[in-house]
């Protein structure tokens, strides 16, 4: 594709996930605020597809927006005791107040401090296959990618512990 | 011709075989039901009763479509075509033939499960805005159902991704060609150790499309209609039209994946060739029959009989299956 089109969808997605993020802290219904989130994960799919890294923006789809996404809308809708629960009123609270401007701050800093260290990443000519993907994640990366799994795995027994089971 | 036109007329080849096979289906569906229950079906308007899925579009068309006071107008409106987005998406990486296809994508298997991963969403939307108990309960059952069997359905086909080496659509279907002793087709059906893979994959993908011996989501006898209960005229057509494309779907799937997609080994390979978009429908469609004959034979079974089944069996049978038959196909090859 050429590089208008490219520009055009690049500019419809980080505008979709910029302004989803906004409308999801902006809204004051929690229902609403969990929809913009899915459109937030899917933009950001849309983005690595358009870096041309199917894999990982399949498997965004399918972990974030396809489970993620509808387990925090199962869990919002199962909690609501009445529908019009819904609505929260607009809190702010100083101590988020603090937080968001250090957060901001500390943003503001390293991009100032190492923006200049930083060079814009170079696409190689021939994007690389799924199953050249498959086999670094399976040779090179083969000792992290087992952690990463043990590590879901202690958290999967960990959460069934958790939650009590039939025999405790 | 630019990549885009191109591009565009495959997205509108894929909506109208979505729209004319929901015609053909709906027509189908009645005339398999009513020839299970002892009855003739659609009998009187066109030939056996053909023209009547037509006439049915055209009434849905020109009905008032109501919107109910307390809906969430925004997700109400929203929620049909969310529904009915992924299931179009979920075309793309079908072959149809070795050439009839609309992307030839690496991770094609990957890519129809993720487009089938985001129709619980849409019901969900459908069943919270619709602003009615029935229909929220639907939703419900909707999305914890469908995440439930996600899991198994996606390990459950996994063996055959070890087997080919490849999660392209294409070469799984390229990898089942030719025969064994000149009689039986090479088809992952005929081999014993994809029998409990299928098993899984029937279960797991009936769920998925929200068939009836699981279509607990919109269970007339006890939740009205479920998600849809608010929904009338063309956006009620749209709901029922992703509901009978998803079921073309998985049964496509199946095809590709058990019975050899579009070959047919008995034949010369240059008919194959030729009839497979043909060769490919017929088993889709046979794959259909089956789905509805299931579904007028067996009563709904219960919510947390499925949700039971879904977390306690068929997750843990397909986990041991791929460590399984990973064993077998390294020793084997």
């Amino acid at each position: 594709m050429s590089s208008t089109v490219d520009g055009i969808v690049f500019l419809a997605l980080a505008f979709a996930t910029i302004g989803g993020a906004v409308m999801m802290l902006a809204t004051r219904n929690v229902v609403h605020a969990a929809f913009w989130l899915l459109e937030v994960m899917l933009a950001t799919a849309g983005l690595y597809m358009l870096l041309s890294a199917e894999f990982l923006a399949l498997v965004q789809v399918l972990v974030y927006a396809g489970s993620v996404a509808v387990l925090i809308l199962f869990t919002i809708m199962l909690t609501l005791r009445r529908r019009e629960d819904a609505i929260r009123d607009f809190e702010p609270g100083w101590g988020a107040g603090i937080l968001a401007v250090l957060f901001g701050g500390a943003l503001l800093f390293a991009v100032e401090r190492f923006s200049a260290q930083m060079r814009p990443g170079v696409m190689p000519e021939v994007v690389p296959d799924v199953a050249a993907f498959g086999e670094k994640l399976f040779t090179s990366w083969a000792v992290p990618f087992e952690i990463a799994s043990l590590v879901l795995l202690v958290a999967l027994v960990g959460a069934v512990w958790w939650s009590g089971g039939d025999g405790q | 011709m630019s990549t885009l036109g191109i591009s565009a007329l495959k997205v509108l080849a894929a909506l109208g075989l979505m729209l004319g096979n929901g015609v053909v289906m709906i027509y189908m569906l009645r005339k398999v039901l009513g020839h299970l229950h002892i009855r003739l079906g659609p009998i009187h308007v066109g030939w056996k009763g053909t023209l009547q899925t037509v006439m049915d579009v055209l009434k849905l068309l020109t009905k008032e479509d109501v919107t109910p006071r307390a809906v969430d107008r925004w997700l109400f409106r929203l929620a049909p075509a969310v529904v009915f987005v992924p299931s179009l998406m979920a075309y793309a990486a079908l072959p149809f033939s070795d050439t009839w296809r609309i992307t030839n994508l690496d991770s094609g298997l990957l890519y129809t499960f993720t487009a089938l991963s985001l129709i619980p969403i849409g019901i969900l939307m459908a069943g919270w805005a619709s602003a009615n108990k029935w229909s929220l309960l639907g939703g419900m059952r909707a999305a914890a159902q469908q995440i439930a069997y996600e899991v198994p359905l996606l390990l459950s086909v996994l063996p055959i991704v070890m087997l080919v080496g490849s999660a392209n659509l294409g070469t799984i279907v390229e990898a089942q060609q030719g025969t064994f002793l000149a009689v039986l087709p090479r088809w992952f059906i005929v081999n014993p150790l994809f029998w409990p893979t299928f098993l899984i994959f029937v279960v797991a993908s009936l769920v998925e499309s929200n068939q009836t011996p699981f279509d607990m989501s919109e269970a007339e006898s006890e939740i009205v209609a479920g998600f849809a209960t608010e929904y009338s005229a063309m956006k009620f057509g749209l709901l029922f039209l992703s509901e009978f494309s998803n079921q073309f779907i998985v049964s496509a799937l199946g095809v590709t994946l058990f019975f050899g997609g579009w070959t047919l080994p008995w034949l010369p390979a240059s008919v194959v060739s030729a009839l497979g978009p043909v060769i490919f429908l017929i088993k889709t469609y046979l794959g259909i029959f089956v789905m509805m004959w299931i579904r007028g034979t067996f009563p709904r079974v219960r919510i947390d009989q499925v949700m039971q089944l879904g977390w306690q069996r068929l997750i843990p049978i397909s986990l041991v299956w791929i460590v399984f038959s990973g064993i077998v196909i390294k020793v084997w090859s």
